[in-house]
């Protein structure tokens, strides 16, 4: 019930002490990165959620909501301003709330996000994280998105990308990736690269009435007839890895011209590839590309193989005073331990008490190797936990740590304070060992992936996991109820309270009634003369 | 405040709260009954009305077709059921995988405190499966649970629906919120395992399995119970645990969507009726109103929605009901009713918070909120207020003619007031723990099951607390007892309206029932006059005990079982009463241990040491 298609843009451009000769590379985005003196940029825009045990390992995973990280070239002096400007000019480029990215939800994480371009530095001091996990993502951010592509939306694979098919799926994710590559193997000077991918799941249950029959006509309503004229490589990679199964095979149309076989993410896949630069794919009649797969026997889903590598979260207890983040990390590989680096955000709004912090591995205590902890300022910035712990082989480490929650100030609900408050994703990045030996040589085949899975070693494979977001209620005032409460305590404490402190703390007596101004003259002549008064 | 502070008019004032106590409390007792009798005439409460904006403008419409489908399930459901002869698990998990749902189990076992002879269980072991269908539009960050109880009832044609509307749903496009379909073993033990373990804590002694599956918050609950094909009419319980109550626009959406589909709702069993004006309307009101307070009064839960109040989920149980009625609703309307209620919680942007949490339901399309209710039993606790103030003032009166000699003795010594407190409590403790700790010894030695064991010496040290000699002071002048006495029943009086006082904001029938019996109780303890001749003074002190035995917290518990079954039209003799209040006591006992209810604890640390104090009181000296 799954099919994801990811397409890949990747544009060059001469960079010079500023971005100057545009020919691919979009002049908005451009112009916006040097003027920010930006040297690496991911953002990504997502709508739901990945549903690891049953889609699988995604090629790029994203929180949900929006996702941003930033490296700064070592040239800016002021970090924090270059980024509340670079996010309110963001903000206005792809049409989303970036501008609601602050200091209280802005962070600079030691260990998870290294630069994937050319390194020259790695100062973390320039780097700026940050994610909204409460935006929603709709057509306004499609629509900037598709136009950095060289043709726009108007041929290429592009052509698919229809609002309103794409945003009836069960995922969706939009991301724009620019960092620096070498321009030859000497890496005398530097490009930009900038990297546009979108990755769309559709449920083929609900939209198919339960056949596993899909077209690229039924997904998208449209067909490819023409490929974009910049592009220099233009392909549709098709997993027909399930296809070798006994008893369930399945028929492309039109048939595939050529299988590639490579690794990903530790297993064998085969891939059927269609070059679209090749015009005999096209259909004489109607000159257009429609791929279609049918299964030949069986209409039953796959049952999904377990992942390696997975990670959920809650939050456990009750009530609105304390509460406890819970993280449950799963190493499911038979005989390899590794080590995941996690990194936890934390609204200031949750007071986590670091003390609390356990991190158990089949009951015995699990000590994690490295911890940097940023504790919280209230209404300045949030809690940050980078923690490295080492996963053994076939295990669950349940990692927990108790939270209290704040009271805010009035003004500071949402519109709409019941609905809770979101705690964005946290971050797990980890090397993970693949389960079969890998040939190295392999991988070099297919351009696309290397790109996109820059595996260090050939035995293991870079995966950043993002966990759920969580909703958090805090305890929230009726505000309709202020005017009253007010009133009333007023008229209580007016009323009520003063004249009752008086009876109980005054002892009454009857005093005769004393006369007139003369005779308290008298009395004052009589108490200087010493005499007793009347 | 000028009236007080002027020490004449204060003495008036002092004067007539003392002269005209009685009448008084008499009137603000009529004062109360009545007050809380008008609550069911329709004219003067409110109309329901939905105040959620995401569940009241926006139209749904149903389309579940698959009737036939649920009944397949159904029939599935149950021949698997009984070839394995408890809930069919393998065949669940199944089925729910097949329709695409992320299925999980989870394994609980508990081992009950005594056996519980009613449902025939001890060590309890069960498996819960639910499916999870994830929601397209978001990222599992919210969810709505639909359970049914399988086990001991045959509920199977809920079983059957609930797997009908999970492939309905699963075709849909339109879900913002994870929906998690939870088959519940052993009714309310396996939704107290599940919440438990879903929310990650350990409330009762409960041991399960580690949960996987989780879908966020979840913001609403509906627990079906259906057990025939087809159904007459749709019943809907509201009362939870220690008498919490789920929000009212839950109650007005199962409302709106019964009317929508012409289906016939019930609220306590009882037809709604057009003529709310008229006598017999406003005794049938009456009723449901007063069926609602002795169900919602017992502090126990009425269906498995009642153990997610806990953690602030709103929830209803809805049971099919298939009577004698000519016409009926087959699975296809009851389908539709439940899409509908489920695809308006699914619009919520917000939790369930803007209408009552409140309230009292004298029928479907009225009810009573708080403001309406709380005067009545503003009345009532007046009254001991009134007495307090009365016994402030006698005390204070006391003549200070024996200054030196006897001014120890004037004050009656803190011991002798406290010994009896202390001992009445002692008795409320000895009470809560020695039943079960017997529990072994008991059944070895008489012929009596266990559970009878615990109920059996429940009601003996029940009643040995009335015979324990209480008197401390003896041999003292007669103004120095009266003294003693007095100073007693302020503390009891006192005690008393704090106790109630708190408990009725937690559950107010709970507190209005006993403060409808204890209070007459209270205000009326006192011991015989010593000028009351010697024949006339056994006579006098035997009344008055009666008259405290009859307002005991056991024998009000008698009277709200034998009230509760007469307002069903299901009349008992007292015999059966008898047998009906000992598997009260054992139950209160069990759903304390199992969900931690707070309501036999109650009564027994605070009610009865409090209500032993004015036994005390009228057995002084």
């Amino acid at each position: 019930n799954r099919h994801f298609i990811h397409t890949h843009r990747e544009n060059r451009s001469c960079r010079q002490e500023h971005v100057s000769h545009y020919r691919l590379f979009p002049k908005s985005l451009g112009q916006v990165i040097s003027r920010f003196s930006v040297r690496e940029l991911h953002l990504s825009f997502t709508h739901g959620f990945w549903r690891r045990s049953r889609w699988g390992q995604p090629f790029l995973q994203a929180s949900p909501g929006v996702e941003l990280w930033v490296w700064f070239q070592s040239s800016v002096s002021d970090v924090d301003t270059t980024w509340k400007e670079l996010t309110n000019a963001l903000s206005g480029l792809f049409c989303a709330s970036l501008n609601f990215i602050d200091s209280t939800n802005t962070v600079t994480p030691t260990a998870s996000f290294k630069p994937l371009g050319v390194i020259n530095e790695t100062d973390h001091k320039f780097l700026r994280y940050a994610a909204l996990p409460r935006e929603i993502v709709c057509t306004e951010n499609l629509t900037p998105w598709k136009k950095l592509l060289p043709c726009g939306s108007k041929a290429g694979l592009a052509v698919l990308l229809k609002a309103e098919r794409l945003f009836h799926t069960n995922y969706h994710s939009q991301s724009v990736h620019v960092r620096p590559i070498c321009r030859n193997e000497l890496c005398i000077s530097t490009s930009w690269e900038l990297t546009q991918s979108l990755s769309v799941v559709f449920d083929l249950y609900a939209s198919g009435s339960g056949k596993r029959e899909w077209s690229l006509f039924k997904m998208f309503s449209r067909t490819l007839t023409e490929v974009c004229p910049l592009a220099s490589q233009s392909t549709v990679y098709l997993d027909v890895t399930d296809s070798d199964k006994v008893n369930d095979t399945l028929e492309l149309t039109p048939p595939a011209p050529s299988v590639l076989n490579t690794t990903v993410h530790g297993k064998w896949r085969s891939y059927a590839v269609y070059n679209l630069l090749n015009p005999h794919l096209y259909s004489t009649s109607s000159h257009s590309l429609n791929i279609a797969l049918k299964w030949k026997l069986s209409k039953q889903f796959a049952i999904p193989e377990v992942p390696v590598f997975k990670a959920e979260r809650y939050v456990s207890g009750f009530g609105l005073q304390t509460g406890k983040i819970n993280t449950l990390v799963y190493n499911n590989h038979p005989y390899r331990a590794f080590p995941v680096l996690l990194m936890e955000i934390v609204p200031w709004y949750l007071r986590l008490y670091i003390h609390t912090l356990t991190i158990t591995t089949k009951g015995k205590e699990n000590k994690p190797s490295y911890i940097h902890y940023q504790p919280a300022r209230d209404r300045e910035c949030p809690h940050l936990l980078e923690m490295l712990i080492q996963l053994p082989a076939k295990s669950v480490t349940k990692i927990g740590i108790e939270f209290e929650r704040a009271l805010l100030k009035w003004t500071e609900y949402p519109p709409d304070p019941n609905h809770g408050f979101y705690v964005g994703s946290s971050v797990l990045s980890a090397l993970v060992p693949s389960r079969i030996n890998m040939e190295t040589n392999t991988t070099k085949l297919a351009p696309l992936f290397t790109r996109l899975f820059t595996s260090i070693d050939a035995s293991v494979y870079f995966v950043r996991l993002y966990t759920e977001a969580l909703l958090v209620n805090l305890p929230t005032p009726d505000f309709s109820m202020p005017y009253n409460v007010i009133c009333l305590t007023c008229t209580v404490v007016a009323v009520g309270y003063g004249s009752f402190y008086n009876l109980l703390t005054r002892t009454f007596q009857i005093v005769e009634p004393s006369g007139g101004v003369a005779k308290k003259i008298a009395n004052m002549i009589r108490r200087l003369r010493g005499v007793p008064p009347i | 405040m000028g009236l007080l502070s002027d020490p004449n008019r204060r003495q008036v004032l002092t004067n007539l709260l003392t002269r005209m106590n009685t009448p008084l409390c008499f009137m603000c007792y009529i004062a109360g009954v009545s007050w809380f009798m008008g609550l069911a005439f329709e004219p003067f409460i409110l109309r329901m009305y939905t105040s959620e904006n995401a569940m009241g403008s926006t139209m749904v419409d149903e389309n579940f077709v698959y009737g036939d489908r649920a009944l397949s399930y159904a029939r599935e459901f149950s021949a698997h059921g009984k070839k394995a002869g408890e809930m069919p698990v393998e065949w669940l998990v199944k089925t729910m995988s097949g329709l695409g749902l992320e299925t999980h189990t989870q394994t609980f076992s508990r081992t009950l405190p005594f056996p519980d002879e009613i449902r025939e269980r001890y060590m309890v072991k069960g498996t819960n499966v639910y499916g999870i269908l994830r929601a397209s539009r978001a990222a599992s960050t919210e969810s709505i649970v639909l359970s049914t109880p399988v086990g001991i009832r045959q509920n199977s044609q809920a079983a059957g629906l609930l797997l009908a509307l999970a492939s309905y749903f699963r075709g849909q496009i339109h879900w913002a919120k994870d929906i998690i379909f939870l088959f519940n073993d052993h009714d309310m033990i396996g939704m107290e395992a599940w919440l438990e373990a879903y929310h990650d804590v350990n409330v009762t002694d409960i041991n399960s399995s580690v949960m996987e599956g989780r879908a966020g918050s979840i913001q609403a609950a509906i627990t079906i119970e259906i057990s025939s094909d087809v159904v007459t009419s749709f019943d809907i319980s509201v009362e939870g645990l220690n008498g919490q109550l789920p929000n009212l626009d839950l109650v007005n959406l199962f409302t709106s969507f019964c009317q929508k589909n012409g289906v016939l709702c019930t609220i306590q069993g009882k037809l709604p009726r057009l003529d709310g004006e008229t006598l017999e309307g406003y005794i049938h009101s009456l009723h449901t109103m007063l069926l609602m307070v002795l169900k919602q009064g017992s502090g126990k839960s009425q269906g498995d929605h009642g153990l997610f109040l806990r953690y602030h989920i709103e929830a209803v149980t809805i049971r099919g009901i298939n009577s004698f009625r000519q016409y009926k609703f087959d699975m296809v309307t009851v389908g539709k009713v439940f899409e509908g209620m489920v695809r308006k919680l699914n619009n919520l942007l917000e939790k369930l918070h803007q209408s009552y949490f409140f309230y009292l339901l004298p029928s479907l399309s009225r009810f009573v909120s708080i403001g309406y209710y709380m005067p009545a039993f503003g009345f009532l606790i007046l009254i001991l207020l009134l007495r307090a103030l009365d016994l402030w003032i006698r005390l204070s009166k006391v003549p200070i003619s024996t200054q030196d000699c006897a001014n120890e003795n004037v004050r009656p010594s803190f011991l002798s007031i406290m010994t009896p407190i202390f001992i009445c409590h002692v008795m409320g403790l000895a009470l809560y723990y020695v039943p079960l700790l017997c529990q072994g010894r008991a059944t070895d030695h008489f012929p009596v099951s266990d559970t009878e064991a615990v109920v059996l010496t429940s009601i003996a040290i029940y009643v040995a607390g009335l015979a324990l000699p209480h008197n401390t002071q003896s041999g003292l002048p007669t103004e120095l007892a009266a003294h003693g006495w007095m100073t007693l029943k302020l503390i009891s009086v006192l005690y008393l309206a704090l106790l109630l006082g708190c408990i009725t904001l937690i559950n107010f029938s709970l507190g209005f029932i006993l403060a409808v019996t204890l209070i007459p109780a209270a205000a009326l303890a006192e011991p015989a006059p010593h000028s009351a001749s010697l024949c006339c003074l056994p006579l006098h002190r035997t009344l008055k005990a009666l008259f405290l035995i009859l307002m005991s917290p056991i024998t009000i518990l008698l009277m709200c079982i034998y009230l509760y079954h007469e307002l069903a039209e299901y009349p008992i003799t007292l015999l059966e009463c008898w047998q009906l209040l000992l598997q009260a006591v054992a139950e209160s006992i069990l759903d304390h241990h199992l969900y931690s209810s707070i309501v036999y604890p109650f009564v027994v640390f605070f009610i009865y040491p409090c209500w032993l104090l004015l036994w005390n009181v009228v057995f002084w000296n």
